[in-house]
């Protein structure tokens, strides 16, 4: 009976229900790398956990309250909203076509990305000087895991974003071209999404 | 400069591994030798080694399964062996420390390299012909993702010879896992060559869902797909949301013995149970995602061989979405004994309870489906019978470990042992047997023989019965899991009817080697000029077998759920079609050259040998530059290609 249900539906909802053919490459690569960042969310939300479990474990070392400077951590969350809104901005005018306007946004996007790393690097690097470096306590180990990562994905889009852009000089704005940096924005701001995550649960609320 | 790498690495005063590890040297020489005289290789780099095809990859992927099976079926003859003789004052052939490494290797062989390329390599050969599209999303990544599996496999093999093995179950619980307590390359050999194929496991995972959620011919709707696919979706959504989460856990664990962190140490507040909740929240869906597909094959076998369709399609679709929601919520139940409390395990226990619904509604429909069909007892419908019967004993076996005061008995017994080989043998097992004689026909163009196709099944099911009751039975007298010696002498009797079916399941692998001989010699007897040999009821039976690199000429224009049945019935299952050039995949080198780099790093992050690693992790990132780059990845086929290639095929093949 629920067979006949299907065999009668006219055509033209058939479409509606996903009746209407393979869809367009540019559509199935933008979803498939929209299935791949999920399964990275997935991989971020371990390590949000393994934070959870043991960020009190701090084994008579230093706390949060104790190491984190939030004023860095303002800092490095306004570059970052900043170069998701530049890199927005590039993806706009990469779609028109209008390559200098990209090359300037696609330069913000890179320099805020590599101030926001660098000041990390350096708030890490200060922590290891202090003592603090991640086999001091299971909470440093689960922190440096955890933001370390994040920013590890970082580095990987800024390698991305200057091998992206060498393809737009080269090949013009093509269409494969935008495809793939498609592709990039779609990472850059999922890295802004895991960001906020990390700015809440681990300094704001390690703050305290 | 090799970092621990020494001489010492070669266990030269254990014959075993060194005996085996020559033989297969042998043979893969002499395979090598062979091909590279003949003149094969440049036949095999075209068509296999760089194919992009998703059923030359699928081909592999089971073929990667079959030969894995060898090695970890070794594995589990020579434990079986160690416990039937290892009885009160013997002390059997195996040392502790070999035998310890022998059971962590079968565990973790059977279900990352035998189960996973089984059921992934049928998903990728079925998956896109059901549909009735060319090929999957990603062509090119479905190679890197084979290839990745196989490096992790070639890895796991390397460490019988060169080092040793991991001594800590397939789980690696920590601390056992930590480098203060396994500080050899055993763990790292776990480690390493999991995480590499587990990134090409979610690739391929990644790859199916957006196969089957964007690629489908036209007027396939959801509720047109064939069960198969919709059981391939659950288990690759399963995937992508399941194996992160492995992924993250095995880099803590990689990070605390490489690096000194405490994510799971003794010391310094790390927390060894973190580990077993990740471990299982990953553990408990991958039971899914090897079991789901193997429900989708049997769903077809049941509905082809009984002439009818599908009973309960809708509700089949959802009990496997069901089952594929609720096995994430079940994971706890795979160690109650932690002191979680009353409340925690009672909810686990229900949840566990509660996914054996969804099941029960499947297995139902199942026997409806052969309820006054014509039911045509080949080979897979026996395996498909087979696993009914042997599937809901593991089932309920399943349900009683859920009870958590009955768990805190029977944790860690053999009877656990038992209930999980009932389910994998009589599920994921059978299921990817009868998948393979239903399929194989269409892969090749002939069909396999059937004497020693169902001698194989009869073996399989008596020596599954033989080996897995005795443990049944023991794990109740009090037998733990694991054992290298066996104190009690009672328990020897029991102990040797098991030995005495894992010898007879080795008679249900001989006879599929020599079905698989067989049907290849008598091949011109068995060919399959039709295309659909079973009077099928999916759209891969509409095309020719095997499928042309193209799949299919024209995309079939779905009208129904069993698109191919309703075509035959209203006579247009094969009109002449009227030709267009169209576009497929060119081959790629990427997916071998990226394993190789892959297994060369992951040897030297084994080894600790720096410079190796750096440098070939810098390749595996030059090969993905230098491939990011090209733009031409496709090839046209004209119109007038392919109808010359048509009319050749149509040649064999009855017109209806």
């Amino acid at each position: 009976m629920t067979i006949a249900i299907v065999d009668t539906l006219p055509a033209e909802t058939v479409s509606g229900r996903g009746g209407g053919g393979p869809a367009p490459t540019r559509t199935t690569i933008a979803y498939g790398f929209w299935i791949f960042i999920l399964s990275d969310m997935v991989m971020f939300s371990a390590m949000f956990a393994a934070y959870a479990v043991l960020s009190g474990n701090t084994a008579g070392g230093p706390t949060g309250r104790e190491l984190f400077n939030l004023h860095n951590v303002f800092i490095e969350t306004a570059c970052l909203l900043f170069s998701s809104y530049t890199c927005g901005l590039g993806m706009l005018s990469a779609e028109r076509r209008e390559l200098s306007r990209f090359l300037v946004f696609a330069a913000f996007t890179l320099a805020l990305g590599a101030a926001f790393l660098t000041v990390e690097i350096s708030e890490f690097a200060g922590m290891v000087e202090k003592g603090a470096g991640p086999s001091r306590s299971a909470f440093l180990s689960s922190f440096f895991g955890l933001v370390g990562m994040h920013g590890a994905h970082l580095t990987v889009g800024l390698v991305w974003l200057v091998y992206t852009v060498a393809q737009a000089l080269a090949k013009g704005l093509r269409p494969v071209v935008l495809r793939r940096l498609a592709c990039f924005s779609l990472f850059w701001h999922a890295l802004d999404i895991v960001w906020i995550g990390v700015m809440t649960l681990v300094y704001l609320m390690g703050d305290r | 400069m090799l970092g621990r790498l020494t001489w010492a690495a070669i266990p030269f005063n254990e014959p075993l591994p060194l005996i085996s590890a020559a033989v297969v040297g042998i043979v893969v020489l002499a395979v090598l030798v062979t091909v590279t005289v003949k003149g094969w290789l440049p036949y095999l780099w075209r068509e296999w080694l760089t194919s992009v095809d998703h059923k030359h990859i699928g081909v592999m992927y089971f073929g990667l399964g079959l030969i894995m099976l060898l090695r970890g079926f070794s594995d589990a003859i020579m434990m079986r062996t160690q416990q039937a003789i290892a009885v009160g004052t013997a002390q059997g052939y195996l040392p502790p420390d070999h035998y310890n490494q022998i059971f962590s290797a079968h565990g973790a062989i059977m279900i990352f390299f035998v189960a996973m390329p089984f059921v992934i390599g049928l998903m990728n050969f079925v998956v896109p012909l059901q549909l009735g599209v060319r090929d999957v999303a990603f062509p090119v990544l479905n190679s890197v993702a084979f290839w990745l599996t196989a490096s992790g496999a070639l890895l796991i093999n390397v460490s019988l010879v060169i080092g040793n093995f991991a001594r800590t179950g397939w789980m690696g619980y920590p601390p056992l896992s930590e480098l203060a307590f396994s500080p050899d390359v055993g763990v790292d050999y776990y480690l390493w060559s999991l995480q590499i194929s587990g990134i090409g496991t979610l690739l391929g995972g990644v790859n199916i869902v957006t196969t089957i959620l964007k690629l489908r011919a036209p007027g396939m709707t959801y509720f047109r797909m064939p069960v198969f696919c919709w059981t391939s979706l659950a288990s690759s959504l399963l995937i992508v949301a399941a194996f992160p989460i492995l992924t993250a856990t095995f880099l803590m664990l990689l990070l605390d013995r490489y690096l000194g962190f405490h994510f799971f140490t003794n010391d310094a507040g790390g927390n060894q149970m973190m580990y077993v909740n990740l471990f299982w929240a990953w553990g408990h869906p991958e039971v899914y995602i090897l079991i789901l597909p193997a429900f989708g094959v049997f769903s077809e076998v049941f509905a082809t061989f009984s002439g009818k369709a599908l009973f309960g399609y809708r509700s089949m679709v959802l009990a496997t979405l069901a089952i594929c929601v609720l096995s994430f919520m079940v994971w706890l139940h795979h160690f109650f004994t932690m002191g979680a409390g009353a409340d925690v395990n009672a909810f686990f226990g229900i949840m566990s309870t509660v996914i054996a619904v969804p099941t029960g509604v499947k297995v139902f429909n199942w026997l409806f489906t052969m309820f006054r069909g014509r039911i045509v007892y080949r080979t897979p419908v026996l395996f498909a019978v087979g696993f009914v019967v042997t599937f809901v004993i593991g089932g309920m076996t399943g349900v009683l470990l859920a009870v958590p005061p009955v768990d805190f008995v029977l944790h860690n017994s053999t009877f656990l042992v038992a209930h999980f080989h009932n389910v994998i043998i009589g599920g994921v097992v059978f299921g990817a047997l009868a998948g393979y004689n239903y399929w194989f026909p269409k892969v090749f163009g002939f069909t396999l023989d059937e004497r020693f196709g169902k001698a194989s099944f009869w073996c399989w099911l008596i020596g599954f019965y033989l080996a897995f009751t005795p443990l049944y039975v023991l794990g109740l007298m009090g037998m733990t899991r694991r054992l290298q010696h066996v104190s009690n002498p009672g328990w020897q009797p029991l102990l040797l009817v098991a030995e005495a079916g894992a010898v007879v399941i080795m008679c249900g692998i001989l006879c599929q080697i020599a079905q698989l001989y067989v049907s290849i010699r008598t091949r011109e007897q068995h060919r399959d000029l039709t295309g659909d040999p079973w009077n099928g009821r999916t759209l891969e039976w509409a095309t020719t077998s095997p499928p042309p690199p193209y799949n299919f000429a024209v995309l079939p224009q779905v009208e129904t759920i069993d698109a191919f049945w309703d075509m035959k019935e209203h006579g247009t299952a094969r009109v002449a079609p009227v030709y267009e050039t169209i576009e497929v995949p060119r081959n790629s080198p990427v997916g071998i050259v990226i394993a190789f780099f892959a297994t060369v790093a992951g040897f030297a992050l084994i080894w600790r040998i720096w410079w190796l690693a750096i440098m070939a992790l810098l390749g595996a990132a030059i090969t993905l530059l230098v491939f990011g780059w090209l733009d031409d990845r496709e090839r046209e086929i004209s119109a007038a290609e392919m109808a010359e290639t048509e009319r050749a095929r149509s040649g064999r093949r009855q017109f209806a």
